[in-house]
């Protein structure tokens, strides 16, 4: 369970900051009036939706934290036989970092308030989304077809859930970036798409970065890692 | 979002806002059934935890039929037993507790007492309900597939859970109860989302976080504890399902069922179980922490007195939301653990016993020299203290390793837990609802009623649970269908289950006196007016009562002080609104920090 603690006091630290900074050890019982909690009148508030994207995205951190704890015990028992790596997740890794330089260059786009630019680098984005999600699918039937199927090894499970799991969560997006692009080619006010274009793109490197870790795990270059953190609990 | 705009010198100018971004309700249908107004969730969400509630209850009197009087009622054979276990147990943590604190208090008191017009969400807020729905009708028609619910007990251990000598184990139950809890999560979620960030993002001006009411503070640390736990259990209940559907081998050994091996491998049920309790365990005070929110602001009001170290209480949640997340393998001191393991968990365990504490001895002192009204509302928060002192002091004996391990499944530890997160929160939910009743509806409940309902739940339950933590340290132990031989217990503890068993069964029925006021008080209730407890917190000051949907009329309310100026020296009425500016109070009062 270390790497979900690791993962948790990253998080608690994170929140400990946070609180240090909201008056924690004010004496609300000697203040009056309203204007001790006035922000400075230049302040924009954060919207509400970022908020909610990055706690989501702590949610989702955890999960797959959890999933890695899991992955690390269970690989520790007997019956545990390593499952080769196929080849095409390295071209589905390019095509979700692409997918997110894309996103990233319509994030800009939106800035800079250049529609052309961001309504193909929204689509090219979505594109290369569909690629990775297709590689990973041809990744399946590849493992298949080498006798790595389902229910086969506990190493080989692991990998079609995990895979499967941050599919779904990349799913999950490409319904949010199909209704922006669709906002968008309604639109010719790109103040109006720079919120959920940002949306998009923070969700997107996210769930590049949970990939590259979960791929990390996957081939064993984590096993360093792994063997420290087991170390730590044992 | 609204914004307050500022007048000159950073003084806040008369509040005009319009309810700006709220979805206006146009039929009947979008008003009360998919409806987007916090308030209106909050009643749909309590309706069906309540009504669950209910179900959970019939089943535990089954349960309690079998022990009191084994073989008497043949239809209550060793399966049936253990399905109603099982289904009164998840029941009752997660599709009661859970969803009534944060789905029904958190909808309906946090937009109100933060000053908000609504949920920042009010759509996903509205899906957040109907996935719950689908999540308990899903659960409820396990009762109904071929081979009925699952009957693997609340914590689901593999391998049993899923073979074929467990009920449900190779049917549907467990499929049905695993995809419920996975659909609850999903909808509770997008609930947990709106509840943390409207707590964030909408506080109306001047409402700092330190101004807060107890109540928001104990549902907003509680949600966040959700929002971070519960994906342990939907781990676990991924790979469970993997391991039942797809015969893969994440939990399940290589293990020979009826005299023939299985096709899996060497899975870890060990693991299972860290990841149940990394739920687990932090699910105890999901349940526990609105319930000290609550309660702090119950005895506030009726006591007339600012609560007792508002700043301590504060910190107190935070950390046990904290430290509740490094405790959960005290539920695992017999799985065969490191010793040293255990040492670490139990040290974490009793330092839980600190910051638990200070809130004990904090309405204790709140209490001290109050003006104390022994109202219903009241008579329910007085009882979750003594109620919670017993049962955390049992939790103290079964936190230490040596102590747990002979106790562990005994009767003990069933009286343990639910005295301390059965009976407690429920006594705390009673009081609240007794207190917030006439907000909602602009009645009093009857008090009269109310009354027979209190003393007869809180002395019964303590009929009920006292022998049975008796029964337990005699050794009786838990999740058997019949102990056949009671030999090995004195003659004078043999009657007792029969007597735990009568009372249960009265005290049950008279839970019918509450239902039946929830419902005589709608239409002949007392009008309650405003604000009939003259409390501080901004859902008594709403224009109207009920609050419509927008909550405050033309004007969101701006907070000037914090939520706990009672008895204040010079003012009219004893107490001053969190609304109300002025200085009416003098430097008199004791100020507690």
């Amino acid at each position: 369970m270390a790497s979900i603690l690791l993962f948790l006091s990253l998080l608690a630290l994170i929140g400990a900051w946070w609180l240090s900074r909201q008056g924690l050890a004010s004496k609300p019982w000697l203040e009056q009036g309203a204007t001790a909690a006035l922000p400075p009148a230049d302040d924009t508030p954060t919207p509400a939706s970022k908020v909610a994207l990055w706690i989501l995205l702590a949610v989702i951190g955890s999960f797959f934290a959890l999933f890695i704890s899991a992955y690390s015990m269970r690989m520790q028992l007997p019956d545990w036989r390593a499952v080769p790596v196929p080849t095409i997740l390295w071209l589905n890794t390019g095509m979700l970092a692409l997918s997110s330089v894309a996103l990233h260059g319509a994030r800009n786009a939106a800035r800079r308030g250049e529609m052309t630019d961001l309504r193909w680098g929204l689509v090219a984005a979505g594109v290369a989304a569909l690629a990775f999600l297709s590689g990973q699918l041809v990744a399946w039937q590849q493992l298949t077809g080498e006798g790595y199927r389902l229910a086969a090894n506990p190493a080989s499970d692991f990998f079609y859930v995990l895979t499967g799991l941050h599919g779904l969560h990349l799913l999950g997006g490409l319904v949010w970036l199909g209704g922006t692009i669709q906002k968008a080619w309604r639109t010719s006010d790109t103040g109006s798409l720079r919120l959920p274009v940002d949306l998009c793109a923070t969700y997107w490197h996210f769930l590049l970065f949970v990939w590259l870790i979960v791929l990390s795990i996957l081939t064993g270059w984590a096993g360093e890692f792994i063997d420290i953190c087991r170390q730590i609990l044992t | 979002m609204v914004d307050v705009p500022l007048g000159p010198g950073g003084v806040v100018a008369p509040t005009d806002i319009d309810d700006v971004e709220l979805y206006h309700p146009h039929s009947w249908v979008t008003k009360y059934v998919f409806a987007q107004d916090a308030k209106v969730i909050a009643i749909q969400y309590a309706l069906v935890a309540l009504s669950v509630g209910l179900i959970a209850l019939v089943l535990s009197w089954l349960m309690r039929l079998q022990l009191g009087f084994p073989g008497v009622f043949a239809f209550i054979d060793a399966n049936a037993y253990y399905q109603f276990i099982t289904m009164h147990g998840m029941m009752m943590v997660v599709y009661v507790l859970t969803a009534l604190f944060l789905g029904g208090f958190g909808n309906y008191l946090i937009p109100l007492m933060v000053g908000a017009r609504d949920m920042v969400f009010p759509y996903v807020n509205m899906l957040s309900f109907w996935v719950y729905l689908l999540a308990v009708l899903v659960l409820v028609a396990s009762f109904f597939a071929p081979g009925g619910p699952t009957g693997a007990g609340w914590t689901l251990y593999p391998p049993q859970a899923i073979l074929s000598g467990t009920p449900g184990g190779q049917e549907w139950g467990i499929i049905l109860m695993l995809a419920s809890l996975m659909i609850f999560i999903i909808g509770f979620t997008m609930g947990g989302l709106n509840y943390v960030v409207t707590v964030l993002q909408a506080r109306a001006r001047g409402m700092t976080l330190m101004r807060m009411p107890l109540t928001v503070w104990g549902i907003f640390t509680a949600s966040f504890m959700a929002l971070l736990a519960f994906p342990a259990l939907f781990v676990g209940a991924v790979m469970m399902l993997f391991d039942r559907i797809f015969g893969t081998s994440f939990f399940m050994p290589a293990i020979v069922e009826m005299g023939q091996p299985l096709d899996r491998s060497g899975g870890s049920p060990l693991l299972f179980q860290h990841l149940f309790w990394f739920f687990g365990h932090p699910e105890v005070y999901i349940v526990a922490l609105p319930a000290f929110g609550i309660v702090s602001d119950l005895i506030s009001t009726h006591a007339r007195r600012n609560i007792f170290g508002y700043r301590m209480m504060v910190w107190a949640l935070l950390a046990i939301g904290a430290l509740s997340f490094v405790v959960w393998a005290h539920h695992m001191y017999v799985s065969g653990m490191n010793p040293y393991f255990g040492f670490f968990f139990a040290t974490t365990t009793l330092i839980i016993a600190i910051p638990t504490a200070i809130k004990v001895y904090n309405w204790i002192l709140t209490l001290w020299r109050g003006n104390i009204h022994l109202n219903v509302p009241m008579l329910f928060a007085l009882a979750f203290i003594v109620t919670f002192v017993n049962g955390g002091l049992t939790g103290l004996f079964l936190g230490n390793v040596v102590v747990d391990v002979p106790l562990s499944d005994t009767m003990f530890v069933v009286a343990h837990f639910h005295m301390v997160m059965g009976v407690a929160p429920i006594l705390v939910i009673f009081g609240a609802i007794y207190h917030w009743y006439p907000k909602v509806t602009g009645r009093m409940l009857n008090d009269t009623l109310g009354k027979i309902h209190f003393w007869v739940t809180f002395l019964g339950a303590y009929l009920i649970f006292f022998p049975m933590h008796y029964l337990g340290l005699m050794g009786i132990p838990r999740r058997y269908h019949d102990i056949a031989d009671m030999s090995f217990v004195p003659q004078s503890a043999h009657t007792l289950n029969a007597f735990i068993t009568i009372v249960a069964l009265f005290v049950g029925a008279i839970q019918m006196i509450f239902v039946f006021n929830l419902f005589w008080s709608l239409r002949h209730g007392r009008p309650s007016g405003g604000n009939p407890w003259r409390a501080t917190t901004l859902e008594w000051q709403t224009p109207e009562t009920p609050p419509p949907h927008g909550n405050w009329g033309k004007e969101v309310p701006v907070v000037y002080r914090w939520a706990y100026d009672y008895s204040v020296p010079g003012a009219d009425q004893d107490f001053l609104p969190q609304n109300q500016p002025g200085t009416a109070r003098t430097a008199a009062g004791p100020a507690h920090g």
